[in-house]
């Protein structure tokens, strides 16, 4: 399996309606030449839709899609030379496992001699070498995931596309085949679209993410960026837990409880905003300076503790802020930490850093 | 004879309860059945007079059969008119099930109920209906005219049971095959077909069956030299009681049989 | 940094390749549909063209304009009030008796465990499977005068004279019984088999005895599937030509076998055709109150391929 040259993915203006809905909401992107974009959203957020539009399964009202440099908007599904993965597998339950992932060299006239090595040598990438006997009904589901990647990529496709393929897996099995795809994804270097609702496997596995909600791209940036800076409350929901806190501007800060604080600037957006607290950025201050406010580059908010609930690896503390908003702050229960937790009732003061304090677009969530 | 006493379902009644349901079912059963299975014995016995058990066995009836150039001329424009049905309509009505089901034009409603509507009508209003038109285009007495007749009964039979076959089966795979660089075209035939391949034959068979057993239509219909089989059974049962006629039957009951087995045979999904 | 490439000035005035790929979208319908074509043109050809046909026929007086004579003389001729009397009367009584036979044996059926109930169900598909005119010869030369039925009784002594079983009423009703139970048979088993064994566990618990338990729980959830049956053997008995014709020995006159009738004996295509359009029309009528309680639609397409 050798790497093949990757291509771009070009995305203008696809608009896809089915009656009142609007699946796809005029939503442009670019795909880099061998990068793993995922697609990540709700159920009924477009995510799916997008992946069929690019697969030519469901055509749009309108649009323009280039792979590299040919327009392919109008080109048949079979024409496109994609390699697709799906939730289901699919796997062909009339065929062998060989002749499952045989199938698409066939179509392709590939001679039978080259057929079994390039059959061989995709079981070997997916770890099943030997399977190739194999009737389907008697493969486990993870099994079933491979044979269809496999069968995915034997006809060395530019892109590939896959739609939950984890979903129906148990949890530990899919956090394995996680890194798996990932480090196959790195040895052919194809560029791939992954559709996913999992915002941690989205984490895991892309190089990028694009977040979907209403058939619109909401973000489009890579792990570290959607996480620490979402643009706005959807995204800031979706991924990873948080916190949000009115706040108001004053200057070039905010005020958050009656206390000023200092905000990123980096991420500053204008209009109505909320503050961003990720529980496992706010640190307990146990020192013994009682002020709050902002001291070396922490943001210091005072809050009274509702309930602290011990979580195995972690401890969540629940608290109030003096306004009455609500606030969480999550800390690893290592033995120390857990001698040190706060009882509820005490008042406690908790440390945001600066570059970790985030405003989001209050767009009404 | 405990058993008897054993509780029969979840409310308890015993089976012996339940006797009675069970002499009923049966003689029901028995009702069922006898009278296919009647036909055999009665095609041996010697006797012109029906009597079971007969008291002498004897072939006549068969020899009566296969010796009476007008019994197996119908015979043979039957199984014409049968193959040719099949040839016909198990094609057509597979295509139509594939496009119903795939389609969600509006419109194609319409395509479903007038498809499904010989079913619906009367078969004896369709029979002058048609003999009236026939009578003006001269297709009375021919082969073409009852393979037409046949085939418009039979299409409604063959996509029931192929939609039925699509509705378990999972399109998705259709889907891959074309990603995987399968045309529509050849995603049906290497990846659809042959998991719905049992119910296609089913729709053969009963297109088939459809064909050679029908009455009505062949009675309008055919005539002449190209007058059906069962058309002369009717004729001959409305006349006088000609054990031939259970030679006849004990054979159509073995040919359903036949054809019923190799569907099983061919028909059936490979299993590990 | 956030980077989704500039959004474009509304839908309208700029919407890429929307024109062709409508074309396109087009084109797909019109390939589907062309897959139905050839069954849909054979069928409309066949049946739907001359049955419209036959149906304008029904308003032709002899002389070729329109009239409605021929419904007229229906109305008013009390022959065929009878025929109509006789084919209700015929297909109540057959779907009275199927009922009354049919439930219980799809009872049975029910509570048989798998293998047992597959091996019985034989007995309910092979007449299914059997030509229609063998079984009615069959049953014509049980039921005759010096048939099997009276050869035996008479021998056993349970009656001296021949009963005359055949060429009436009676016989047409085994006949038609016989024909049509494996149609109520199979609804109602598979409805049967639907209803699900914890309800009746939870009537036994709540101290119903069996025949209470059967009637309060279990009759009404097969109910759906019994009226399915009976609706079926009903709206097929009204148009059934072949047994009564030939065990009914021309005393049992039904609608359909008056229709042949008229045409082979007297050529009368106004009277065929009109009592033909009458039997259509209660037909469809029927179907129209079996379809609210089945989806008959189902039964054809429905399906949502992509």
């Amino acid at each position: 399996m050798t790497r093949r040259a990757a291509v771009p993915i070009t995305i203008r203006e696809l608009g896809k309606s089915y009656g009142d809905v609007r699946a796809l909401d005029n939503v442009s992107l670019d795909v880099r030449s061998g990068e793993f974009l995922t697609l990540l959203g709700p159920s009924g957020s477009g995510k799916t839709t997008l992946l069929m539009v690019l697969a030519g399964f469901i055509r749009p009202d309108h649009g323009s899609l280039k792979f590299g440099d040919t327009e392919v908007i109008r080109l048949a599904p079979h024409k496109r030379d994609l390699g697709m993965v799906f939730q289901n597998y699919a796997l062909f339950p009339h065929m062998d496992v060989a002749a499952n992932i045989a199938f698409p060299l066939k179509l392709r006239g590939v001679s039978a001699a080259d057929i079994a090595r390039r059959v061989n040598s995709a079981l070997e990438m997916v770890k099943l070498a030997g399977y190739g006997t194999r009737r389907v009904e008697q493969l486990s589901g993870g099994q079933r995931q491979r044979v269809a990647l496999a069968r995915a990529i034997v006809f060395e496709p530019s892109i590939v596309l896959m739609d939950e393929p984890l979903s129906a897996l148990d949890k530990q099995l899919r956090e394995l085949m996680q890194i798996e795809l990932r480090q196959l994804h790195v040895k052919l270097g194809t560029t791939t679209i992954y559709v996913t609702h999992d915002q941690r496997e989205a984490l895991t596995m892309s190089d990028r993410i694009a977040v979907i909600a209403g058939g619109r791209v909401q973000q489009l940036d890579t792990p570290r960026a959607i996480y620490e800076q979402p643009v706005n409350r959807f995204v800031a929901e979706f991924i990873g837990e948080s916190s949000f806190l009115k706040v108001t501007r004053d200057g070039g800060g905010i005020r958050c409880g009656g206390q000023l604080l200092r905000v990123a600037t980096a991420a500053a957006p204008g209009g109505p905003a909320l503050l961003m607290v990720r529980p496992e950025r706010l640190r307990i201050v146990d020192d013994a300076q009682p002020e709050t406010g902002t001291r070396n580059d922490e943001n210091i908010l005072e809050a009274r503790v509702t309930e602290v609930i011990y979580q195995g690896d972690t401890f969540l503390v629940q608290a109030m802020l003096a306004d009455g908003s609500r606030i969480n702050a999550r800390g690893i229960a290592s033995a120390g930490a857990m001698a040190r937790v706060p009882r509820a009732g005490d008042t406690v003061r908790l440390g945001l850093r600066v570059e970790d304090t985030v405003l989001v677009a209050d767009d009404g969530g | 004879m405990s058993w008897l006493d054993a509780p029969a379902s979840e409310t308890q009644v015993t089976h012996r309860g339940r006797l009675w349901l069970y002499a009923l079912a049966g003689i029901v059963m028995v009702f069922l059945v006898v009278p296919t299975v009647i036909v055999v014995p009665m095609s041996f016995s010697a006797s012109q007079y029906l009597e079971f058990p007969p008291r002498e066995w004897s072939l006549r009836w068969y020899a009566n059969y296969f010796n009476s150039l007008s019994w197996m001329q119908a015979t043979a424009t039957s199984f014409k008119a049968a193959l040719l049905t099949t040839l016909v309509a198990t094609p057509l009505g597979t295509m139509a099930a594939y496009g119903l089901f795939n389609s969600r034009f509006r419109a194609m409603r319409v395509v479903a109920v007038v498809l499904i509507t010989p079913i619906i009508v009367p078969v004896v209003l369709v029979a002058i209906a048609v003999f009236y038109v026939y009578a003006r285009l001269g297709l009375v007495n021919s082969l073409t005219g009852i393979v037409l007749a046949h085939t418009m009964l039979a299409i409604p039979l063959v996509i029931m049971v192929v939609t039925s076959a699509l509705k378990s089966y999972d399109m998705n795979q259709e889907m891959v095959a074309r990603s995987l660089g399968a045309s529509r075209f050849r995603a049906f035939f290497l990846v659809t077909l042959p998991q719905i391949r049992f119910a296609v034959i089913t729709g053969a068979l009963l297109s088939f069956l459809t064909s050679f057993d029908e009455v009505i239509m062949a009675l309008f219909v055919s005539g002449g030299a190209n007058s059906t089989l069962t058309r002369n059974m009717f004729n001959a049962l409305r006349d006088q009681i000609d054990p031939t006629i259970a030679a006849i039957s004990t054979i159509m009951v073995l040919v359903t049989s036949i054809l019923l087995a190799l569907a099983q045979i061919f028909g059936q999904p490979r299993k590990p | 940094m956030a980077e989704i490439a500039p959004a474009y000035a509304g839908v309208g005035a700029h919407a890429p390749n929307a024109g062709a790929l409508r074309g396109d979208a087009l084109r797909e319908r019109l390939a589907l549909l062309g897959l139905s074509a050839p069954a849909f043109v054979l069928v409309f050809v066949a049946m739907v063209a001359p049955v419209a046909w036959l149906f304008g026929l029904s308003f032709l007086a002899d002389n070729g304009s329109f009239s409605l004579e021929h419904y007229r003389r229906m109305i008013e001729q009390p022959s065929y009030y009878r025929i109509f009397l006789t084919t209700f009367h015929v297909s109540l009584l057959t779907t009275g008796i199927c009922i009354v036979l049919g439930y219980p044996l799809a009872y049975v059926l029910s509570q048989l465990p798998q293998r047992a109930a597959n091996l019985c169900l034989i007995a309910v598909l092979l007449p299914f499977w059997t030509s229609l005119l063998v079984r009615t010869y069959a049953w014509l030369a049980l039921l005759q005068r010096k048939g099997l039925i009276n050869n035996w009784g008479i021998e056993l002594g349970l009656w001296d004279e021949p009963l005359a079983l055949v060429h009436n009423l009676t016989g047409t009703l085994i006949g038609m019984v016989h024909i049509m139970l494996p149609f109520l048979v199979l609804p109602v088993l598979g409805a049967m088999r639907a209803i699900d064994r914890d309800y009746l566990k939870a009537a036994a618990n709540l101290g119903a005895g069996p025949v209470r338990a059967f009637w309060m729980v279990f009759f009404p959830l097969s109910m759906p599937g019994l009226l399915a049956g009976s609706l079926i053997v009903f709206i097929l008995c009204l148009g059934f030509y072949v047994t009564p014709a030939v065990l009914g020995g021309g005393k049992v006159i039904m609608v359909s076998n008056q229709i042949a009738n008229d045409i082979e004996l007297f050529f009368n295509w106004g009277a065929a055709s009109s009592l033909g359009v009458v039997l259509l029309v209660v037909t469809l009528l029927f179907l129209y109150v079996a379809s609210r309680f089945a989806k008959v639609d189902q039964v054809v397409g429905g399906g949502h391929g992509k």
